[in-house]
């Protein structure tokens, strides 16, 4: 294992008190810290870029991972056993391991190691994992700005800023929290409204107790889990507020967390009033009504002096919108085809930046297909080929895309031809790709899009057996018969006795499915459907869902 | 009033000019009175400027035809809007002139349009336009299709109102104003003093207030501080300052103004400050970009009771939401980031009122500055220095008065090339604490380090943005208490969110 190398904020701190930075203003215009050493000699100066400032340093790579939490582990671990050399994964908090470090409940692992890990523990088998297998990384790092020619500028305090170029990045930057001022709830402004996750990694962390007597404001994971985790730290959590009529995380961290401990869950209900000038003294909760609406007159005060918010994530990609990575607002991540390639060829994504996950074990196992794709692409020499899609029905060996170098080779108007080929073939592979919609009673679905060859024409040991569709219900329905439809007829279909929003579910495509699905798309292919079909521009499959009575 | 004799009181301790009140006017008069040979105190009972109006309002530079000719209103306005350019790039403040339209909806809005035109040609506000539909949407694609004209305005500006205040309190107190936080008034007496203890830093012995001293009681405190002159500008608590030294003659109502922000990517719907056309209560629900390149929507305007009520309600929020979505329907209300509310100090006379009390000698009112008290600041300061010569304070300009703030370097501000080379200098440069408005640790150093420096997140957060973004601290409200409470040497617990009982932490 290699790090890069970083200082750690408090130990530039540590080191001026102990005389040993010298001449250091750390308000900033000082002269020069004798000990910082920002370029590496490995920093190539090269012009890789067109458009990029020439006199940049760039270091260049096969794969960058952006994020070292659990998505970002497992993809690189993936992408290094099938095969790629050179992989940084950058990580812009002290250590690896992401927010499963401050996850300290156990109930981590059980699909993955068939065990019961806590968080510290599962992202501890990666990490363990990625240093055996050399895998570099940067702590301290934070991404500033990544490019669709796959530049990632980076910032951190030793290196100072530093310009990678890759073959293909894998975007793992999880999610962030709602906030107080997204769920726009009135009153004060006082000190003590944390978000869940602030609340998790002062007390988990860094030893602090936020308050004493606290409510909770949404049923999400880790708003359950921190009822529990402040309750056995001595605090009193009077209760959980659930604006749904159903509780929004895992059923068994409502038995684990809430009951156990007594403590009450008032579904339907939520915050409507913040009440203290300094520090929080109370807030009014009500119940709400079937359009989510305060009934007037339900109004209750409730003394506390901590009200921790666990209403939702938000996947960030900020980065990636930046970048122009195409977002789906069903899932506020990137859409994704089935091997988590984004709409940027060569740029994939996995974990909670593409959606939201209960279960670390299934970002898991989402990263490693990341991962796998993008070391496909990485090895297949893809990033080196003009055009567009490289992977298509056929498979990976694609040959209207034209390597760059036979490009240099032949004259400058047989280029000119052949990048117009590609285009038009590019067009083509688009056309093959089969998106997937979410119908009648389905929030989301991801993969958003599936390239059937993926499955039906399998490739140098590449094939895939199935592919999964990862999606979420929009309410709690009991007894359901969830459908894919292509072409109006189901193709398959699988009973569910429950579901409900807060537990993911999935459907696997095998070949013998995708077959059947493609034969639909064929069977429909009449000149007049044809053409139906190309209005649209898109062959999709949808997911719906409908109750069934027994 | 009471006046008795305290004796002898240390020379050193006496001040020429007590300001009481610590937001943009506040600071901006001891910013302005800081390039004169004087002992300054200025007054705050928060724990750091800028903590109540001056940063929970719509950062509007007006042009200045709103108010009526004649009045302070009207003549601050314009005059602290032609001063603007200057004060911002000395004190490091963003500002820009993006211009302003009030948008009409009607003939009816149109008749007020041509009013405001009228004023401002009375109150000398250049180049301003009234535009027909087709000229607004062209100018604002985004605003509402039915609006059919609207008043140009392209001096009106947008500034980060509480920028202005820390820069000028940064001025001041590095030109050697002591500023004392966490300090309230709670009365106020004129006391006896022995003259000769009474020089003032000149050498020359005051020629009004021989004998005479203001004693000014702080909340909490036994230390007394005296003062020969001094200017109230304690926003809505103005009156209650006025009356400890007998001035019963206005009052001030807090009018309360709610607020929505909305995340960047919504800032750039529209170009200038969209106004719609004014009431009796104010200048109806604005849309605007803010120097930082977010939305703003609001205010509300209510007159309240409790001049501490900065709740919001969702009555307000609700107005402001209406408001917005009629000057332009296409503002995306998912991207909210925040709601906030300030209160506007509305005075009895309609007015600011400025000006030497009647009650008391030496004691200057700068009272009920509502809108367009800010862009109004840089003017008032300049009035208030001529009041206090009028009335016998002796002003003698320093030798080495530093006029200019010292730049904040701000990481999301530089070019890749200044910013290597600052790492270079200083590491922390290269540690983003707050990633969402990418402010690194050196910021946040700095920040609790400059003169008037943060002690609190709130402060921090002023300052440098950190935790102001979409995800309001989540990430980085933890590792800003860290170094909050390194710098400040003081342990975790003590750490609050903007002073007194705000503590972030109530147990270990």
């Amino acid at each position: 294992m290699e790090s890069i190398g970083f200082v750690e904020f408090w130990k530039v701190i540590d080191m001026r008190e102990a005389g040993l930075i010298k001449n250091i203003d750390l308000i900033g215009d000082a002269d020069f810290i004798e000990e910082a050493d920002p370029i590496k000699e490995d920093f190539i100066e090269e012009d890789l870029v067109k458009g990029a400032d020439f006199a940049d340093f760039i270091k260049e790579t096969d794969l960058i991972v952006i994020g070292g939490g659990p998505a970002g582990l497992a993809a690189a671990i993936e992408a290094r056993e099938r095969g790629v050399e050179d992989i940084i994964i950058i990580e812009r908090d002290q250590e690896l391991g992401g927010i499963l470090q401050q996850c300290i409940h156990t109930g981590f692992g059980l699909k993955i190691f068939k065990e019961e890990l806590t968080g510290p523990e599962y992202a501890g088998r990666f990490i363990k994992q990625l240093e055996e297998k050399n895998i570099q990384y940067m702590l301290n790092t934070m991404v500033i700005d990544i490019t669709r020619e796959k530049v990632v500028t980076a910032v951190n305090p030793s290196e100072g800023l530093l310009k990678l170029k890759a073959k293909a990045i894998i975007l793992a930057m999880g999610c962030r929290e709602r906030t107080r001022g997204a769920l726009n709830i009135p009153g004060t402004r006082p000190a003590g409204v944390y978000t869940a996750g602030t609340a998790q990694r002062l007390i988990n962390i860094e030893g602090y107790m936020p308050g004493k007597n606290v409510v909770i404001l949404g049923s999400g994971d880790i708003g359950l889990i921190m009822a529990r985790r402040l309750t056995l730290e001595g605090a009193q959590v009077k209760m959980v507020c659930e604006l749904m009529p159903y509780p929004g995380g895992l059923k068994r961290n409502i038995v684990q967390c809430l009951e156990d401990f007594n403590i009450p869950l008032k579904l339907s209900h939520t915050v409507v009033n913040i009440h203290g000038n300094k520090r929080l003294e109370g807030v009014t909760i009500a119940r709400v009504d079937e359009n989510r609406k305060p009934i007037p007159g339900t109004e209750e005060y409730v003394e506390c002096d901590t009200l921790l918010l666990s209403v939702g994530l938000i996947p960030e990609n900020e980065l990636s919108s930046e970048a122009g990575v195409e977002i789906d607002p069903l899932t506020g991540g990137p859409v994704v085809n089935d091997s988590m390639e984004t709409s940027i060829r060569g740029i994939f994504a996995c974990g909670n930046v593409v959606h939201v996950h209960d279960l670390v074990d299934n970002v898991t196992e989402e990263s490693r297909i990341a991962g796998r794709g993008a070391a496909e692409y990485i090895l297949a020499g893809l990033h080196e080929r003009k055009g567009g899609l490289a992977r298509n029905q056929e498979g990976l060996k694609y040959i209207g895309v034209t390597h760059e170098k036979e490009i240099q080779e032949k004259g400058k108007e047989i280029q000119k031809n052949e990048i117009k080929e590609n285009e038009i073939k590019e067009g083509e592979t688009q056309e093959n790709a089969v998106w997937v919609r979410p119908g009648k009673g389905i929030r989301y679905v991801v993969p958003q899009k599936i390239l059937p060859g993926h499955l039906l024409n399998p490739v140098d040991g590449y094939s895939k057996n199935e592919i999964k569709l990862l999606f979420r219900v929009n309410n709690i329905y009991s007894n359901v018969r969830i459908s894919l439809m292509a072409e109006g007829k189901t193709v398959h279909s699988v009973k569910r006795l429950k579901v409900a929003p807060g537990e993911m579910e999935s459907m696997s495509i095998t070949k013998r499915l995708m077959e059947k699905i493609m034969a639909e798309f064929e069977h429909t292919d009449t000149d007049e459907e044809r053409n139906l079909n190309k209005e649209k521009g898109k062959k999709e499959v949808i997911l719906q869902l409908e109750e069934i009575s027994i | 009033m009471i006046t008795n004799n305290v004796g002898i009181v240390n020379e050193m301790c006496i001040y020429d000019v007590a300001i009481i009140g610590g937001g943009v006017i506040g600071c901006n008069i001891a910013r302005y009175l800081s390039k004169y040979n004087l002992k300054i105190c200025l007054i705050e009972k928060e724990s750091d400027v800028a903590c109540r109006t001056s940063s929970a309002n719509s950062g509007i530079v007006h042009a200045g035809y709103d108010a009526v000719p004649g009045t302070l209103k009207a003549k601050f306005n314009v005059r602290g809007n032609e001063m603007m350019d200057e004060i911002s790039h000395d004190l490091d403040v963003p500002f820009k002139r993006i211009g302003s339209l009030v948008i009409a909806f009607d003939e009816k809005d149109m008749e007020i349009l041509k009013e405001l035109y009228e004023r401002g040609i009375s109150n000398g506000v250049p180049d301003m336009q009234i535009l027909d539909g087709n000229q607004v949407r062209e100018k604002e694609p985004a605003v509402n299709s039915k609006v059919i004209g609207a008043l140009y305005a392209p001096t009106a500006g947008i500034i980060c109102p509480y920028e202005l205040t820390i820069g000028a309190a940064e001025i001041a107190v590095q030109n050697g104003v002591e500023l004392m936080l966490d300090s309230e008034v709670v009365a106020i007496k004129v006391v006896h003093i022995d003259v000769k203890n009474i020089e003032n830093t000149s050498g020359s012995v005051d020629g009004i207030n021989i004998g005479k001293v203001y004693e000014i009681e702080l909340k909490g405190s036994q230390t007394k501080i005296y003062s020969r002159y001094i200017v109230n500008a304690a926003g809505v608590y103005s009156d209650k300052i006025a009356a400890m030294v007998g001035d019963t003659s206005f009052t001030v109502t807090p009018r309360k103004g709610e607020y929505l922000l909305m995340d960047k990517n919504q800032g750039k719907i529209v170009n200038s400050v969209i106004f719609q056309t004014p009431s009796q209560m104010g200048k109806g629900i604005l849309v605007s970009p803010t120097v930082d390149g977010n939305l703003l929507l609001g205010p509300t305007a209510k007159n309240i009771e409790d001049k501490e009520d900065i709740s919001t309600d969702r009555t307000g929020l609700s107005q402001v939401i209406q408001g917005a979505l009629r000057s332009v329907p296409d503002v995306d209300l998912s991207k909210v980031i925040t709601s906030f509310s300030g209160l506007r100090a509305v005075s009895s006379t309609g007015d600011f009122i400025i000006g030497e009390s009647k009650a008391a000698r030496g004691f200057i009112n700068v009272a009920g500055i509502e809108s367009p008290g800010l862009t109004a600041a840089p003017a008032i300061a300049e009035y208030v220095a001529q009041l206090l010569e009028k009335a016998g304070l002796i002003l003698v300009l320093k030798d080495n008065y530093m006029k200019v703030r010292k730049p904040f370097k701000r990481f999301r501000n530089l070019q890749e090339n200044e910013l290597r080379e600052l790492i270079k200098k200083n590491p922390l440069y290269g540690n983003i604490i707050c990633r969402c408005e990418k402010v690194s640790a050196a910021e946040i150093v700095e920040a609790i380090r400059r003169p008037a420096g943060a002690r609190t997140l709130d402060g921090v957060k002023r300052r440098t943005r950190a935790g102001m973004g979409r995800c309001q601290g989540g990430f980085c409200t933890p590792r800003i208490m860290h170094i909050l409470s390194q710098e400040l040497g003081i342990p975790m617990e003590k750490v609050t969110k903007s002073g007194g009982d705000s503590w972030m932490i109530l147990n270990r």
